[in-house]
């Protein structure tokens, strides 16, 4: 099959050989794949782009999920944010509230785009929507964000996990982190190498994170889990643009969250049987919404 | 490669809440209602591992039921789902099945109506990503994401090369192909996925071939 990379260290390689963005050759390689041309890849990705901006927009005026677990903290953090009183910083912030807003629309079954699930989708919309009023990108450069985003998820989906289920939260919202780190990096003018060191220096503090949402909804403590992943993300790509290496290569960092995943036991891979699934307050919010104790396991007829 | 396209990882555009409990069990049904090749009358959907724990919460039974009716990933209609069957005559059943399958997001679809019955076994591998791993008992790979031809054959030389030189004389690429048989000499099933549009001259010239019994397709 006709591919031009299959992991980050040729991913790398190649980015610095075209002396090409990463989401370039991302952008080749989808034509390679797919045989579709550039102008319907990029159009896709446009599309994608309008749905996150909606979503970020949708979350700031402010949701709230049917069950009642999760909503309005993207309008709380906005409005702290504007006192000027915050300690972490604006863009930061502003990242994280967007972030927040994205998953709080998720979890009221409102429109999305997962990235790379929906579980994780606050994080790269998120820090690009932050991002961009500090660098002022072209819709373009925008664009590309997403394109350098799905390419290590592409290597990170192909050669670990990006489900919760099979790698626990450290497979998406790890993921969407370090993901959104190393397309940081190349829209504030890093190399492509700093790219790979932002997503190593992010997925290696995001190792280990289980997957255990109260009473199986995509709620607690997933929203807060992307605010915390936007976060790192800008902290990672700061780290990275300042010249700062990872001592594991991106490659090995991704092998060993797969290892860490299929380590895992069932109970904290999105089975909502142990860690905050299985607290007492977290067992009383799941019998509270189902109404019942959910270890019946009746068949449901319709 | 069992991702290939950077649209698996940024997409799909989706109603939430979550990539692989509900817009990829929304998915499995599509695919399901697909291959079938007309509205089923029932359904019965046993789940396992975290499908079967968390169905409720994610979903992923309105999902099921909503790609059984053809909506896609994106079509808010999946939220009312329940209600649209209902209003079909469509009657179906979920089973939380405690056995441990390979995967810990499967779904198991028995449907059917007066006219005949298909079962299939799906996994949702993550971010809106599925794929069959199994259909009417035949163990078989098929993503979804290219157009997709089903051949269910006698066991004999010289079927495949006839099928895929049909293909190749309509210019067509294949992407995939699998052949599976449950005994030798007996019935066989071969799976293949293909670049582009499958159009009806092939299936015809395909269905007119010695030893081929049944040819369906998967368009995508």
């Amino acid at each position: 099959m006709d591919i031009l990379f299959s992991n980050v260290k040729e991913l790398v390689a190649i980015a610095e050989k075209e002396q090409q963005p990463i989401s370039e050759i991302m952008i080749r390689q989808e034509m390679l794949l797919t045989r579709k041309s550039r102008e319907d890849i990029v159009a896709q990705m446009e599309n994608n782009l309008a749905v996150m901006e909606k979503s970020v927009e949708d979350g700031l005026k402010g949701v709230h999920s049917p069950s009642g677990l999760t909503g309005g903290d993207a309008v709380l953090i906005q409005n702290y944010m504007k006192t000027g009183k915050s300690l972490s910083g604006e863009l930061l912030l502003d990242a994280v509230s967007k972030a927040v807003a994205t998953n709080e629309v998720n979890a009221a079954m409102g429109l999305i785009c997962a990235t790379p699930t929906a579980g994780a989708a606050g994080i790269v919309p998120g820090t690009l929507f932050a991002v961009k009023n500090k660098l002022n990108p072209t819709h373009e450069q925008m664009v590309n964000y997403l394109f350098t985003t799905g390419a290590f998820g592409f290597i990170v989906a192909n050669n670990a996990s990006i489900s919760g289920a099979a790698g626990g939260c450290q497979a998406e919202t790890g993921s969407a982190a370090s993901m959104a780190a190393a397309a940081i990096v190349e829209m504030a003018g890093g190399t492509p190498q700093q790219s790979a060191e932002a997503f190593s220096i992010v997925m290696k503090n995001m190792l280990g994170l289980v997957c255990d949402p109260v009473a199986g909804l995509v709620e607690v403590p997933c929203v807060k889990r992307n605010a915390m992943g936007a976060a790192k993300a800008l902290v990672g790509a700061d780290m990275a643009l300042a010249g700062v290496i990872s001592v594991i290569p991106t490659d090995e960092v991704i092998e060993a969250m797969h290892k860490i995943g299929q380590s895992m036991p069932s109970a904290l891979r999105e089975t909502a049987k142990g860690g905050l699934a299985a607290t007492p307050t977290g067992k009383a919010l799941e019998a509270k919404i189902f109404g019942k104790d959910k270890e019946t396991r009746d068949p449901v007829t319709k | 490669m069992k991702f290939r396209s950077v649209f698996e990882i940024i997409g799909p555009v989706m109603i939430g809440p979550s990539s692989s409990h509900t817009a990829g069990a929304a998915r499995i049904g599509l695919v399901a209602r697909d291959l079938f090749g007309r509205q089923p009358e029932w359904a019965r959907i046993h789940l396992y591992g975290s499908f079967a724990e968390t169905y409720k919460g994610h979903g992923t039974d309105v999902a099921i039921i909503g790609g059984l009716l053809g909506y896609d990933t994106f079509d808010e209609r999946i939220r009312t789902a329940f209600e649209d069957a209902e209003k079909l005559g469509m009657t179906f059943e979920f089973i939380a099945e405690e056995e441990e399958m390979d995967h810990p997001n499967t779904a198991r679809l028995v449907i059917g109506d007066k006219e005949g019955d298909m079962e299939l076994i799906g996994i949702s591998i993550g971010g809106g990503t599925m794929e069959v791993v199994e259909l009417n008992g035949f163990p078989l790979r098929l993503s979804g994401h290219f157009p997709a031809l089903l051949v269910v054959h006698d066991d004999r030389a010289g079927v495949i090369a006839n099928v895929s030189n049909a293909i190749a004389a309509q210019d067509m690429n294949i992407a995939h192909m699998e052949v599976g048989r449950k005994e030798k000499g007996e019935m066989a099933l071969m799976v293949i996925e293909v670049d582009q549009v499958v159009n009806d001259e092939l299936i015809e010239e395909l269905r007119a071939l010695p030893n081929v019994t049944q040819v369906s397709t998967l368009a995508n």
